[in-house]
Formats: structure tokens, sequence, C-alpha cells
């Protein structure tokens, strides 16, 4: 690896835009490998765990690739994406799953209602709560697109948040931990921003 | 707050975009990347690939050029046509999309919506709906409507279809309102606000937009979440940054 182009692994363990999101890092410039061996995991500069589905079979999938532990011992800087982050958390209500517990807090059911439709799907804003370099130039409308019905309220990690009926942590960072609930890569400039950001952590 | 959305809808044959005039004497439009890369950059929040000819003619969307598209676009898009089972979904689904879109194979097999949510999640499946008031003034659901020739009426009426998807699993719905459809003359109101009743999940009017009034009445009366339209857009008609201004200047809320 030369100094200063990341080197990057997208963790393969099953979700289904693990595709998407290495093209949006080629766009970047940045040429991800997709892997599930520990040594290959450890080694890279920045890790990103994807994830689209229900938490009990992508927390499945971890524990059968023995990933587990090696997620929660990486130091390098690390980032879920959609179910990706809610994986981060201490536990899930969906499915009643206990998680990686790499940054504080629950994630719950989304309520719907009559207006409140879920899952939650398209674009929606995104409010800074606190200023982090995984923030950096993002303009004051930033728009991001989300799909999902669960989410992890507001807490004490929460860079950002978005709100479909209740406020949601929509940008997360405690230290190399980072999540993104919506798509970065199906967030147009916002979301190339965003990667482009965490690459640079 | 969630924006509300803006679909342009590209129908794929061979690989190609093509425009057809009452699903006849179809018209090349041009590369599939080339014309979603040019709405991405005009704005459009979402696009769906129509691949008209995959459900009549039994066989499953070719997935090399979704691969193409997903490369290429940095917003979400839904693939639609022949998809039949998990793991046809699967190749669609892996080479890139983000949703897939079922119609008249969920209509001849309903299980299919609840193992396409079991194996990816609700929020990947749309199901698409194809309907037309009877002369009994019921709406019902037809099949195979991309093939004039082996376009079918159901029993099945539309609003009872429409639970019962998302009973099954049907994380957005698709609402397509033949009546209306092709002839620009406005959203089917009426039929949408009996949809919306009834969806609890996101529902997308589809079917007569021609003027950016209809956008903005669709959105006001009947409370959708996103609006589809194609010929408006590929003839050049409404411009979709014009669109998106008229629909914030009337308070609807949009992504710039």
């Amino acid at each position: 690896m030369s100094a200063g182009v990341p080197d990057v692994v997208l963790v393969e363990a099953g979700g289904t835009n693990i595709g998407s999101l290495r093209y949006a890092l080629q766009r970047l410039g940045v040429d991800a490998e997709l892997s599930s061996d520990a040594a290959r995991i450890r080694a890279a500069t920045h890790v990103i765990l994807p994830g689209v589905g229900a938490a009990a079979p992508g927390m499945r999938r971890l524990r059968d690739a023995g990933l587990v532990e090696i997620l929660r011992g990486l130091r390098q800087p690390v980032l879920g994406v959609c179910l990706g982050m809610q994986l981060l958390f201490e536990h899930s209500a969906e499915g009643d799953t206990p998680c990686l517990g790499l940054l504080p807090g629950r994630v719950g059911l989304l309520a719907g209602d009559h207006q409140v439709r879920i899952p939650h799907m398209g674009w929606n804003a995104l409010t800074i709560v606190r200023d982090d370099p995984l923030l950096a130039g993002l303009p004051q409308a930033a728009y991001a697109y989300f799909v999902h019905g669960y989410a992890a309220a507001p807490g004490a990690c929460t860079l950002a948040s978005t709100t479909h009926g209740v406020a949601f942590s929509a940008v997360v960072r405690q230290g190399n931990v980072c999540g993104m609930q919506f798509h970065p890569e199906r967030s147009a400039m916002v979301g190339a921003r965003l990667l482009q950001n965490f690459l640079g952590l | 707050m969630l924006t509300r959305r803006i679909i342009p809808c590209l129908d794929v044959r061979a690989g190609r975009v093509v425009k057809g005039v009452r699903f006849r004497d179809h018209i090349d439009m041009g590369d599939i990347v080339e014309l979603a890369r040019r709405y991405r950059d005009a704005g459009a929040d979402e696009l769906v690939f129509y691949d008209i000819t995959a459900s009549p003619e039994g066989r499953v969307t070719d997935v090399g050029w979704v691969e193409r598209v997903a490369r290429e676009l940095d917003i979400p898009f839904c693939v639609a046509g022949g998809i039949r089972g998990v793991e046809q979904a699967r190749a669609v689904l892996h080479a890139g999309a983000d949703k897939i879109s079922v119609n008249s194979p969920a209509l001849q097999r309903p299980a299919l919506i609840d193992e396409l949510a079991a194996a990816f999640g609700v929020q990947c499946v749309v199901v698409g709906i194809d309907s037309l008031r009877d002369a009994d003034g019921e709406w019902r659901v037809r099949v195979n409507s991309g093939d004039p020739t082996r376009s079918q009426a159901l029993p099945r009426r539309t609003l009872d279809w429409i639970v019962e998807a998302q009973q099954r699993g049907a994380g957005e719905i698709v609402l397509n309102c033949m009546g209306s459809d092709g002839v620009r003359t406005g959203y089917d109101i009426e039929q949408l606000q009996a949809a919306r009743a009834l969806c609890r999940v996101p529902l997308v009017a589809s079917g007569g937009a021609g003027a950016c009034a209809h956008f903005i009445e669709v959105f006001r009366a009947a409370d959708v979440d996103a609006a589809l339209a194609a010929s408006v857009f590929h003839a050049g008609n409404i411009a979709i940054p014009e669109l998106k201004q008229a629909l914030a200047t009337a308070g609807i809320e949009v992504r710039p």
C-alpha cells in the first residue's frame, strides 16, 4: 500500500448492496476488496460493514464467518452502512438480536402511522448535531437516501439526525467506529462527500 | 422531513431504452447508462427500469446492464420485469439494483412476495399493480399488460390486492392506473386516494402525468410518496429541475 491511499476492505458477509458500495468507492478512485478473511480485514486501513436485510441473519452471518471478535477488536476506522450501522449497537429489536456492542444504545422499530409510512424510504434531510471531520463540507440542506424500518435513537455518539415521525441517528461516530443509516452509495454528491470524509479519517 | 420523490421510468428492451405508444411500435431512445446519467444529473430522485418484454416472454431480465447502471449511478434504482423467484431477484440485487419490482408473477403466485420479503427484507420488495376500472365501477388488476396480445383481466379487485400485497411483505406499492396511462390528462386521483387509504407503506402514483400541475395535484390530493412518469420526461415536455421548482413553490417538500 502506498502512503496516503486507503486500503479499504468491504466485509463480505452476504449483504446484497456490497456491489453498489464498491462501485461508489471506485468512483472515488478507491478499489476496495471484498473479504471475510480475518487477517485481510485486520490489515486494512479502513473497514466497511455493509448490510441489507434483517439483523438476526446479519449477525448470524458474521458469527458463522468468525468475524464478531475480529470486528470488535479493530482500531482503524470502521463504517457501518444501513443494517451494518445497526449491527454496531448493543442490541436490535429486529428479531430481538444482540449486536456487536461497539456503540452504546439500542436499535428499535420506527413507529408508523397513516402519515409516517414504514419503511422510511426516500430522501430526507440530515440535521447536524455535532461537528466532526466525518461531516466536513456538507451543504446546509444535505439530503440522503434512506431505506429502513429500524433505527437508533439519538444518543451520545450521534453526529447527525433525521426525522421521520421521530428523530433518529443518521450519522454516528465514537472514536474509530462510524455509522450511516442511509445509503451513501446512493445519496448523490452528499453520499460521495461523506464516503470521502470517512476515507480521510 | 422526508421529501416527495420524482421517478422517471425507463422502458428497457434488449438492453436499450425504448419508447412505445400504447405498448406498441417501440422506438429506440438510446443507451441505458447514458439516459440514466442524464436523469440523475437533472435531479431525478430514483429511477425505475422496466424490462417490458421480460414478463410476457417468461424470461428474466439480463443482469449485465443492471451492473453497468449500478457502477455509474449514485441515486437508487429499481428493476422491474420478469422476476419470478428468489434466485432471479438475487441476481438483479447482486448486480447492484436497490429494489426489485414484481407485477404479473406476483399475481400468478402471490407467495412470491412473501419469499422475496423473507430473503431480502421488505425494503427491497416493490409490488407493481396495473389497474383498470371495469364497467361495474370496480378497479381490477391486469396481468401481462406489457403485451397487448397477452394482457388479461383478473377477477381480483385492485384494493384487495393492495391490502394482501402489504400483508405478504410489499415494502412499496406502485399503482399504475391504466385508464389514465399515456394520455397525459393527469393522475387518477380518485383511485390513488382509495389506494392511499389502505396503504401503510410508501405509495407511488403512475399513469397520466402531462404537466407540472398534475404532480402538484397528486401529491396534494392523493398524498402519494412518489410520482412516476415516463413519456413526459422522455419527450422533454417536463424538465425535472423546473418540475421540482414548481413543487417547492407549491409548498411540497422536494430534494433541491
